[in-house]
C-alpha cells in the first residue's frame, strides 16, 4: 500500500459505477490523484464533502470498504534524461522490471504554450514517401494523424516515417496496442539500432482500458521535457486515439452526462485538442511533432472521432488499398498536410507546389472517368488517358513503399504528365511548362 | 462586495455560495493561491454557477470567492492596435514564461505610454456619449477620445487639454452634466463585452461593397461595408486560408481577427507574416491596423466565448471613431461548443444535438452588432463581420450552421468535392450566396461605382454556371455521346467560368488579389464570350477548344493587369476566338 503517513485515507465508498466511485471526504481539490485499493484514481468532481472518483483501474472488485488515498497533487511524471531507452505503463512505473526514474516531477496536464513563444514550423520532414512528401509534406512542429480502416498497416508505416524523420527522440504513446504491435515496434526500433532514442508509454489491449486516458498526457509531459528543457526534435507517436476516444465516451456515460454526436462526450473537441496541441516549434530549435493513428470505421471519416480530430490536426494522411495496382496508397483527396506551404516551392523545388496541384487535380479527372465507366458509359480519349495515368501515378508516386527523393518525385511528375497529357491540359504557369517541359 | 466560497467543482463549472446579492453575468474572483476569474452563469438564491476562464486543477472547496460588481469589461484606449490579446484582453507579449500558467494576466493597455493629442472639442461645445473630444496619433490612424461611450445625457465642455504629449489617465477634458456636476474624460474607458456597444446615431442599410479581393466573393457575392458573412465547411476545406487571404487583401481600415478554438500554428501565421506584408489600402505594415484575439484549442474553455465578444467590443469602439472595421472570427462553432459544454455540465434540459435551446437567439444577437453606423457628427463607421463554421461531419444541417443562416446575409458554403479536385477556394459558386445582390442599394451604388446593369450581369453569369453545371450532370448521366453538343458546350463554358472567375491562388503574388476593376474586366471577357455561339464537329473538339481557351485564361490571372503579358494572352486568345465563333446579341445585358 503506497499510503503515507500525511495522506488522507477513507473506507467508505457510498457508490461504484464501472468506472466511477464516490465517496464524502474533505479538503480534496479537482484533478487531485487517489488510489483506490491501490488503483489510480483521479477527481472529476465535487459537490461539497461528495467526490467523484474516476477509476483509471477499472472498479472491479472495489467495495464499499475498499481503501481510499488522496495524494494532494495530480497525476504526475518524473522526468529526467533516464527516460530515455525505457518502455512504461500508464502510470509511468517502468514495464522492463528495472529501477524506476528518478528526476524532477512534473504534473501530466501541463499548461499551454504562449502562442508568441511559438515559432512558426518550417523545417521539411522527410521521409521518402512521395504520398506524404510530394503530396502532404510534413514539417516538423506539425500533428498529422494516419486514417486508416483496421485492416490498414498504419503502425508499420508509422515506424517507417518514425525511422527515416532524423528525430532525436521518439516518443511512443500506445493506447490499447495490441501486444504483438507492442512487439513490432520494439523489434522495428531495435533492429534499427535506435532504442536508445524512444521512449514508451504503453497500454496494452491487456491492460484496463481507461488508464489509456494517461498515456497521452504521459508522452506529452516527457516529450515536453525533451524538446523543451533539453531543446531536441522530438517525434511523438500515438497510436490509437480511436481508443482513448473510446475511452472517455465510458467516463462521460458513467457520470451520466449527455452525449453528443456518436455517443461521445461533448468536450472531444477540447479533450483531443489539449494532446494534439502540445506539437510546436519552440523558437530555440526544440520541436514536438505528433504523428498519431486514428482507425476508422469502414472509412468513415464523418464519425465524431476522425470528424474532430481532423478539425484539430494539421491535416491526415489517409491510407487505402488501391484495387488498380493492389497495393497501399495514401489517398491524394482525402489526405492534407497544412503546413506543406511553408516549406513547398520554398525548401524544395520552385515547381513543387504546381506540379503537385496539376497531377491531383488529373487524378481527379481520372476519378470522373472511372465511374463514367463503372455506369456503363463509352470513355473518351481524354477519359482513357487519364485512366492510365492514374495507375501510373499510383504506382510511381502515391504507394507506400515509395522512397525517393522529393527532386526525384518531382521528376516523375513531369514525366508522367508529359506521357499522358498535352501542355495546355496540365494548368501549369507557363513560367514553369517553358522550363520542365520537354517536348 | 458579496463573498462566497467554494462548494462544488464539475470540470470548469464552480458552485459557489454568497452571503450576498450576486448578478447574472457578473465577474468573480477565486482564491486559489492567485485570483482567478469566473463569470456568474446562473444564480438560485445565495447559491450561484460560475464558470471558471481557468483550467480548476488545484481549486479546493471552501476557497474564497469575492464579488466585483461588474460584468466581464474590456479597457478601450489608444495602444490596443497590433496587440496581441488571449480571450480575456491580456497581453500575451507582456507574459513572461514560455507557458502560460494558471491565473496568468496582464494589463491590456500600456499606462505609461505617451500620446500626441490634438483637440478636436472647444470650450462650451455641447457633448454627449461617443463624442470626439481629440485624438491621438495610434499607428498610422487618428484614435479618437471620446467623451465615455456609458455616459448618458447631455454634457458642456469646461476644458480641453492643449496640444500635446499626454499618458492614457490624464484628464482630456472636464464636462459639466445638466445638474452642473463636472466628471473628466481620460484617454480610456471600459465597456462590458456582452452589452452591444451603441455612441452612434443610427443603423443604416448596407449597400456598398466591400471589397474581400476574391473574385467568387466580389463578383459572384458580393459583401457590403457593414455586412455579415458566414463559411460553413467541412475540415480542411480552406475556411481559415480564406479567411486570412480577406484579412490580407481587404479594404478594411481596422482588422481584428479572433481565433477562437482553433490552431495555435495558425495565429503563429498572423504573427510571424502581418508585420511583413504590406497593407494594400493604407501602404504600411498589415500588423499597424491589426488586432489579434487568441483563445487557441488547448486554452481554457470558457474563455472562447470571451475571446467573440471582447473582439466584437473592440470592433464596435473603432467604428465609433469613424472606421471601416471588418472582424474575423474563426471559427464560431467552437464558441457554440464551448457553450454546450457547460450547458450540460448545468444539466439544461438540452436543445437538438445537445446545444443549448437559447443558441439560435446568442448568435442573431451577436451578428446583429455588425453594421454600418451614421454617427452623431454624421461621419459613417461600420463593422463587417465574417465567422467560420466547423460542422459536425461537415453537414451543414446542424444548430451552428442553421441558426446563423438565419441572420448572416452572405453564405460562402465550402464543398468538400471542390476542395478534393483543389479547385481553391472550394466556395460552392451555386449553393453561396449573398442578399445583398437584391437590395436596391447595392444596385444603385454597382451602376455608378462598376458598371451600368452590373447585378443584372452577375446573375447571367450565375445562369451561365447553373445551366453548364445541369448540363454535366445530363452529360454523367446519359454519357457524351447521348446529349446534344449544345450541353457540352455549356458544360465547357461553364468550366471556363470555374477557372476564369472563380478558382483563384491565394498563395501567388498577383492571382491573390483582384480588386473590383480587373473583376468588371474579366467579368465582361468571359461573359463575352459565354454569349458567344460556337460550331462544332463533335465533343471532343469543344473540349480541345475550350481547354486551351481556360488555360490562356488561366495564364492571364498569373500576369499583372493590362500589363504586355496580360494583353498578349488576351489577344492570343481574341485571335483563337472569331473562326469558332458568331458574336451575336444578347438581350439579356445593357
Ligand atoms: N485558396 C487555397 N489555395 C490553395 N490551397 C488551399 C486554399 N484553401 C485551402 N487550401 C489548402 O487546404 C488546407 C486547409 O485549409 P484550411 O486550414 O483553411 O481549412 P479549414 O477549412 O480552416 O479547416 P479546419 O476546419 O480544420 O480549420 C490548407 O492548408 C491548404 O493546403
Ligand atoms: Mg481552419
Amino acid at each position: 500500500m503506497k499510503t503515507r503517513a500525511f495522506h488522507k485515507t477513507y473506507t467508505r465508498i457510498e457508490q461504484i459505477t464501472k468506472a466511477t466511485c464516490v465517496l464524502r471526504a474533505t479538503s480534496v481539490k479537482y484533478g487531485e490523484l487517489a488510489w483506490v485499493n491501490d488503483r489510480p484514481a483521479q477527481v472529476i468532481s465535487i459537490m461539497e464533502d461528495r467526490v467523484t472518483l474516476q477509476v483509471f483501474g477499472g472498479t472491479e472488485g472495489v467495495s464499499t470498504q475498499s481503501q481510499v488515498v488522496f495524494t494532494g497533487r495530480p497525476p504526475s511524471l518524473k522526468v529526467s534524461d533516464l527516460l530515455a531507452g525505457r518502455f512504461f505503463n500508464a502510470l509511468g512505473q517502468p514495464l522492463d522490471g528495472y529501477s524506476v526514474i528518478t528526476g524532477e516531477e512534473r504534473v501530466i496536464k501541463g499548461a499551454a504554450v504562449n502562442p508568441v513563444k511559438r515559432a512558426k514550423p518550417n523545417t521539411l520532414l522527410a521521409t521518402g514517401i512521395a504520398g506524404i512528401d510530394l503530396n502532404n509534406t510534413l514539417v516538423t512542429g506539425q500533428k498529422i494523424p494516419f486514417f486508416a480502416d483496421p485492416d490498414q498497416p498504419y503502425n508499420e508505416v508509422m515506424a517507417e516515417v518514425a525511422l527515416r524523420a532524423e528525430a532525436d527522440k521518439i516518443i511512443l504513446g500506445g493506447m490499447g496496442l495490441s501486444h504483438d504491435d507492442f512487439l513490432f515496434f520494439k523489434n522495428t526500433f531495435e533492429s534499427a539500432g535506435v532504442l536508445d532514442k524512444i521512449v514508451g508509454f504503453i497500454n496494452t489491449s491487456e491492460d484496463p482500458p481507461l488508464q489509456r486516458l494517461l498515456i497521452p498526457d504521459m508522452a506529452c509531459t516527457a516529450a515536453e521535457y525533451f524538446a523543451n528543457d533539453k531543446k531536441e526534435k522530438v517525434l511523438l507517436l500515438l497510436t490509437d486515439m480511436t481508443l482513448y476516444a473510446d475511452a472517455l465516451a465510458i467516463v462521460a456515460n458513467k457520470m451520466d452526462q449527455i452525449p453528443s454526436k456518436d455517443s461521445m462526450p461533448g468536450s472531444l473537441y477540447s479533450d483531443l485538442a489539449s494532446i494534439y496541441e502540445k506539437a510546436v516549434q519552440f523558437e530555440h530549435g526544440g520541436s514536438i511533432t505528433i504523428v498519431a493513428v486514428t482507425t476508422l470505421n469502414e472509412g468513415d471519416i464523418t464519425h465524431a472521432i476522425p470528424d474532430n480530430t481532423g478539425y484539430i490536426t494539421e491535416g491526415q494522411l489517409y491510407l487505402k488499398h488501391d484495387s488498380d495496382i493492389g497495393k497501399v496508397i495514401v489517398d491524394p483527396f482525402r489526405s492534407l498536410s497544412r503546413l506543406k506551404q511553408n516549406v513547398i516551392g520554398i525548401k524544395t523545388r520552385a515547381d513543387h507546389p504546381l506540379v503537385m496541384n496539376a497531377l491531383i487535380r488529373l487524378y481527379a479527372d481520372a476519378m470522373n472517368a472511372k465511374t463514367k465507366k463503372e455506369n456503363g458509359f463509352d470513355l473518351n480519349d481524354y477519359d482513357l488517358r487519364c485512366l492510365a495515368y492514374a495507375k501510373d501515378y499510383a504506382l510511381k508516386l502515391l504507394a507506400v513503399d515509395i522512397n525517393i527523393s522529393i527532386d526525384q518525385m518531382l521528376d516523375t511528375g513531369w514525366e508522367l504528365l508529359q506521357t499522358h497529357f498535352k501542355k495546355y491540359e496540365v494548368g501549369i504557369k507557363d513560367e514553369f511548362l517553358n522550363q520542365y517541359w520537354k517536348k | 462586495m458579496t463573498k462566497g466560497k467554494v462548494i462544488g467543482v464539475i470540470s470548469n463549472l464552480l458552485m459557489i455560495e454568497v452571503d450576498g446579492p450576486a448578478t447574472q453575468n457578473e465577474i468573480c474572483l477565486i482564491n486559489a493561491g492567485k485570483w482567478l476569474k469566473a463569470e456568474v452563469i446562473r444564480v438560485r438564491n445565495n447559491r450561484v454557477s460560475a464558470q471558471l476562464f481557468e483550467s480548476s486543477y488545484s481549486i479546493q472547496i471552501g476557497a474564497e470567492v469575492q464579488f466585483t460588481g461588474h460584468m466581464l469589461e474590456v479597457e478601450l484606449g489608444p495602444g490596443v492596435l497590433s496587440r496581441k490579446y488571449d480571450g480575456l484582453q491580456s497581453d500575451l507579449e507582456r507574459m513572461t514564461g514560455t507557458f502560460i500558467e494558471i491565473g496568468d494576466s496582464t494589463d491590456p493597455l500600456d499606462y505609461e505610454e505617451l500620446y500626441m493629442f490634438s483637440p478636436l472639442a472647444k470650450k462650451s461645445d455641447h457633448v454627449t456619449a461617443g463624442s470626439w473630444i481629440g485624438y491621438v496619433k495610434e499607428n498610422n490612424i487618428d484614435h479618437k477620445i471620446m467623451v465615455p461611450i456609458s455616459w448618458k445625457g447631455r454634457y458642456k465642455v469646461v476644458s480641453v487639454a492643449t496640444a500635446g504629449s499626454y499618458r492614457l489617465k490624464d484628464v482630456m477634458a472636464t464636462v459639466e452634466d445638466e445638474g452642473g456636476k463636472t466628471l473628466e474624460v481620460t484617454m480610456v474607458q471600459r465597456w462590458p463585452v456582452k452589452v452591444p456597444l451603441t455612441g452612434y446615431s443610427q443603423k443604416l442599410r448596407p449597400g456598398k461593397i466591400f471589397q474581400t479581393g476574391f473574385r467568387v466573393i466580389d463578383t459572384l457575392n458580393p459583401l457590403m461595408e457593414g455586412g455579415t458573412g458566414y463559411i460553413p465547411g467541412p475540415f480542411g476545406t480552406g475556411k481559415t486560408v480564406l479567411q486570412q487571404a480577406i484579412a490580407k487583401n481587404s479594404e478594411a481600415d481596422i482588422l481584428i481577427v479572433v481565433a477562437c478554438g482553433e490552431r495555435a500554428n495558425e495565429v503563429v501565421e498572423i504573427f510571424s507574416e502581418f508585420p511583413k506584408l504590406i497593407d494594400p489600402v493604407t501602404g504600411h505594415k498589415l500588423d499597424e491596423k491589426t488586432i489579434i484575439i487568441c483563445n487557441t484549442s488547448n486554452m481554457p474553455v470558457a474563455a472562447r466565448e470571451a475571446s467573440v465578444y471582447v473582439g466584437m467590443t473592440l470592433a464596435e469602439y473603432y467604428r465609433c471613431m469613424g472606421y471601416k472595421v471588418l472582424l474575423l472570427a474563426d471559427s464560431t462553432s467552437r464558441w457554440a461548443q464551448a457553450l454546450r459544454e457547460m450547458s450540460n455540465r448545468m444539466e439544461e434540459l438540452p436543445g437538438q444535438d445537445a446545444f443549448p435551446v437559447d443558441l439560435p437567439s446568442t448568435i442573431a444577437n451577436f451578428y446583429s452588432r455588425a453594421g454600418i453606423v451614421k454617427l452623431g457628427n454624421g461621419q459613417l463607421g461600420s463593422v463587417t463581420f465574417i465567422g467560420t463554421i466547423s460542422p459536425a461531419g461537415g453537414n451543414f444541417k446542424e444548430p451552428v450552421t442553421e441558426s446563423t443562416s438565419k441572420v448572416a446575409r452572405c453564405f460562402y458554403a465550402l464543398s468538400q468535392k471542390r476542395a478534393d479536385s483543389k479547385r481553391y477556394p472550394a466556395i460552392d459558386p451555386l449553393a453561396s450566396y449573398s442578399k445583398y445582390i437584391d437590395y436596391p442599394e447595392f444596385a444603385q451604388y454597382s451602376d455608378t461605382h462598376i458598371q451600368k446593369g452590373w447585378v443584372q450581369q452577375i446573375k447571367l453569369l450565375k445562369n451561365y454556371l447553373r445551366v453548364g453545371l445541369e448540363s454535366r450532370d445530363q452529360i454523367l448521366i446519359l454519357g457524351d455521346d447521348a446529349v446534344p453538343l449544345d450541353y457540352h458546350v455549356s458544360f465547357w463554358k461553364s468550366e471556363l467560368i470555374d477557372f476564369g472567375i472563380i478558382q483563384q491562388n491565394s498563395y501567388d503574388p498577383i492571382d491573390m488579389r483582384t480588386d473590383i476593376e480587373r473583376q468588371r474586366y474579366m467579368l465582361n471577357f468571359i461573359l463575352e464570350i459565354c454569349t458567344m455561339e460556337f460550331k462544332f464537329k463533335d465533343f471532343e473538339e469543344v473540349r480541345t477548344f475550350f481547354k486551351n481557351l481556360i488555360n490562356r485564361v488561366f495564364q492571364m490571372n498569373f500576369t499583372d493587369f493590362q500589363s504586355e503579358s496580360f494583353r498578349k494572352y488576351e489577344e492570343g486568345l481574341r485571335e483563337s476566338l472569331p473562326d469558332k465563333a458568331e458574336i451575336y446579341e444578347n438581350q439579356s445585358i445593357s
